[in-house]
Formats: structure tokens, C-alpha cells, sequence
């Protein structure tokens, strides 16, 4: 049964204003990316300052930290996801989230009791509903972080993780969040924060850039107790840039579908309105004929 | 004259200045530091406060820094910190703003990190600023 023409053009003319919303938000997803990424290149040189100085470190003093010791036998861990506040991002945070469940299930095979930490709303959500605990959560800043609240979320697992697990602390620190490797594509990653791996420079220093014998002011031992809070602020800023890079290429590829699905509706919707109304326009036609014919027969009867 | 230093000042969230530098004057967490070129390898803790930059054509240039390092590393001087910033940048108003209002909170009773960091923030980029001028 076809639709009545008004109705057709009504579905019409909503399917329009839906493309030239989406077609918006994909505009201004597009936009913000670029500044997005010009802020995680801007944060670089400061992560890359930072590895050096803790590389240094490493190399050359032989200082243990709670930090880089691993504990004899873990029993929790910390868990945060770093999701976004909003949706219409396709899967963004569905993947998130999704690792996150691996992640649980692979800690909790390990009997590592899991502890989560939520960045963005989505993921808050998706606890909430399961009415899971929680250990600490932030939103409003998915889309364009700032160093600050990496640094928030930075004081509190480091707060937990200098708890000793009986008194509620977390053994081990993973981040799953999702990396920006180029416009088409951002894969969700897992990586271990706490306790610091071994670090290594990115690229080994050259043969004749060996790294200089420092001296460390007050003493190695302070200097890394100070370094290492630092580090671990500055790689969550980096995991957040990334995430946020990430959630707008999200979004724009998401809303480009859907204002290409418009556009689609509404072509279908056209075509559709045009046949009814040619329907329409044929039958009035072959109304007038028949009965003009019906009136030519009376009168000719009548003769 | 040595060649200059390679100086290269580096917050959180970006690079507030790059370039040369004659002589580096930073306050350590053990008393002032200053760096000339060819200076040994160091890595040293700052205190909050302003560092002194001085360019090979005589200009001073102040960098208000809370906290962090410094690296001098043959030629290569970085300065890592936070929320490093030019004292040309540092609104004097501003900060006195943020110094009240972080002591009122102080005296409030919230002796958090927290408050105690915007405090120590706020009184550096100050003095930072006065030095300047």
C-alpha cells in the first residue's frame, strides 16, 4: 500500500534536515581533528624530553622505585578506559569498552582482581547500567584534554598504586584507550603503565650520540622520585591526545555514512513521491476519459 | 667564546621558547645553578621560580617555571616543566588573583596537593614576573 504524497514529502523534508545535521557535525569533526593532532605533536617534545631524562636515569643509576618494581604477587588491577562523552562516533567507545571486557577477563584469569577507572561518559554509562563499582571516574574534556586533567587522573592512580593492595591499592596500572594512526585508521590498545616497563629510547642513540655521564642534582634517587610521577602524568596526556584524535575520526567517518544514507532516503523518497503522484495524475485522467466516454454513449443512445 | 647553548624550554603541552642562550640562571631545589657553555652533564630538580635566560645578544629573557628540571647535556640545555611560561606572558593581575585566592584557600583549611601546587604556582610565576621588569 503506498504512502499518501503529504506523507511521503513530510519524510522527505525530515530526512533533509537529519543530512544537513549530519553533514555538520561531520564538518565540525573534520575541523577539530586537525587541532587535535597539532596538540598531541605539540605535547611530543615534552614527552620526548622525559624519556631522555628517565633513560638517563635508568642507565646510569642503579635505583630501585616502587614505580619500576614489579610486585611478587600482584592481587589488583587498575583498569582505565578512556572513552568519549558523546556518541555519534560509530563504534568508538563500543570498542573501548569491548577491550575493556577482554582485558577483565584476562586479569581476572590471572586472579587479578580488577579495578576500573573510567574516563568519558560512554564508559560511565556502560558501568552504571551493570551497576559495577567504580573506582574513579572523569568526563567532560573526551574531545580535547588538557594536560591538567591528565594530570587529575595521573594523582589518583598514583595514589592507589602507592597503596599497599591490602589497604585497597592496585598492584598494576593497564590503559586501554584507542591510538590515532591516520584519518582512516584508529585501533584500540592496551598497554601497561604501571609498573614501568624497562624504558628504552625510541630510536638507539648513535654510536657517537652516547648519552652523557649526568650528575644528578640533588641525588639520582630524588630526581627519579620527582621524574617518574611526571612520566607517568605525561604518557595518560599522550593516551588522552591520542584518544581524542581518535573519537573526532571517529565521529566524522560516522557522519559521513549517515549523510550518505540520507542523501539516499531521500533520492528513494523522491522517486517514490514522484510515482504516487504520477499515479495520482494518471487516474484523474482516466477518470475525465471515462467519463466523458459515458456521457458521448448516453448522449448517443438518446439519438 | 664557546659556541652558545641550545636552549629549549618544554611544558606539558608545548615548547614556550626555543633558542640560543650565553648563560642559563636557574634555582635548584639546592640553590641557584648557572650554566655556561660547556658545562658538565646535569640533571637537576627546579624549585618554582623563575629561570634567567640570557641570549647571546644581551637580551634577558625570564621563564617562570613551578617545579620540574633542568638537563644540560653538551650544548643541549632543556627546561621540563609542567606549566612552564614566558614571564611576558604572565598577567600580574592574573596572578596575584590566583596567589590570593589559592592562600584563601590555604587558610580555608584545604591543605591539599592540589591547592598547595596552585599556590606555589601562582607565587612563582609572580616573582617570575617581577624579575622581568
Amino acid at each position: 500500500m503506498p504512502a499518501s504524497l503529504r506523507e511521503l514529502r513530510a519524510r522527505r523534508a525530515s530526512a533533509t534536515n537529519i543530512k544537513k545535521i549530519t553533514r555538520a557535525m561531520e564538518l565540525i569533526a573534520a575541523s577539530r581533528i586537525i587541532k587535535a593532532q597539532q596538540r598531541a605533536r605539540e605535547a611530543a617534545p615534552y614527552q620526548a624530553e622525559l624519556t631522555r631524562a628517565v633513560s638517563a636515569l635508568a642507565t646510569h643509576s642503579n635505583v630501585d622505585h616502587a614505580l619500576l618494581t614489579e610486585a611478587e604477587n600482584p592481587r589488583r588491577a587498575a583498569m582505565l578506559l578512556i572513552t568519549s562523552d558523546r556518541g555519534q562516533a560509530g563504534a568508538y567507545s563500543s570498542n573501548v569498552i569491548r577491550e575493556g571486557e577482554r582485558l577483565r577477563e584476562l586479569l581476572a584469569d590471572n586472579n587479578l582482581e580488577v579495578v576500573p577507572y573510567l574516563s568519558g561518559r560512554k564508559a560511565a554509562a556502560f558501568y552504571t547500567f551493570r551497576e559495577r563499582p567504580v573506582a574513579g571516574q572523569w568526563s567532560g574534556f573526551s574531545d580535547g584534554p588538557t594536560y591538567a586533567d591528565a594530570r587529575e587522573i595521573a594523582d589518583s592512580l598514583l595514589e592507589a598504586f602507592n597503596t599497599p593492595s591490602e589497604e585497597g591499592g592496585v598492584d598494576e596500572i593497564h590503559i586501554v584507550y584507542t591510538r590515532f594512526e591516520s584519518m582512516i585508521t584508529q585501533s584500540v590498545e592496551v598497554i601497561r603503565l604501571l609498573p614501568l616497563e624497562v624504558v628504552e629510547e625510541d630510536e638507539p642513540p648513535a654510536p657517537d650520540e652516547l648519552l652523557p655521564l649526568y650528575d644528578f642534582e640533588p641525588n639520582a634517587e630524588t630526581v627519579l622520585n620527582e621524574l617518574l610521577p611526571l612520566y607517568v602524568a605525561s604518557r595518560i596526556h599522550f593516551c588522552l591526545l591520542q584518544a581524542a584524535a581518535s573519537e573526532l575520526a571517529a565521529r566524522q567517518r560516522a557522519m559521513k555514512s549517515a549523510t550518505d544514507n540520507a542523501e539516499d532516503l531521500i533520492q528513494r523518497l523522491t522517486r517514490e513521491a514522484n510515482q504516487v503522484r504520477q499515479a495520482g495524475i494518471t487516474q484523474e485522467i482516466s477518470e475525465i476519459v471515462g467519463g466523458a466516454n459515458a456521457l458521448a454513449d448516453a448522449s448517443a443512445e438518446s439519438d | 667564546m664557546a659556541d652558545p647553548l641550545e636552549l629549549r624550554v618544554v611544558s606539558a603541552d608545548r615548547v614556550v621558547w626555543s633558542g640560543q642562550a650565553e648563560n642559563v640562571i636557574a634555582k635548584t631545589v639546592e640553590g641557584d645553578i648557572g650554566i655556561l657553555a660547556g658545562h658538565e652533564p646535569v640533571l637537576a630538580l627546579l624549585a618554582p621560580g623563575g629561570v634567567e635566560v640570557i641570549q647571546p645578544d644581551g637580551n634577558r629573557e625570564i621563564v617562570a617555571v613551578d617545579g620540574g628540571f633542568i638537563s644540560v647535556a653538551r650544548r643541549r640545555v632543556s627546561i621540563i616543566s609542567e606549566y612552564a611560561r614566558m614571564a611576558e606572558e604572565i598577567t600580574v593581575d592574573r596572578a596575584e588573583r590566583a596567589l590570593a585566592d589559592a592562600r584563601q584557600r590555604l587558610d580555608a583549611g584545604e591543605d591539599d596537593e592540589e591547592t598547595r601546587k596552585a599556590y606555589r604556582r601562582a607565587e612563582a610565576q609572580l616573582s617570575a614576573a617581577n624579575k622581568a621588569r
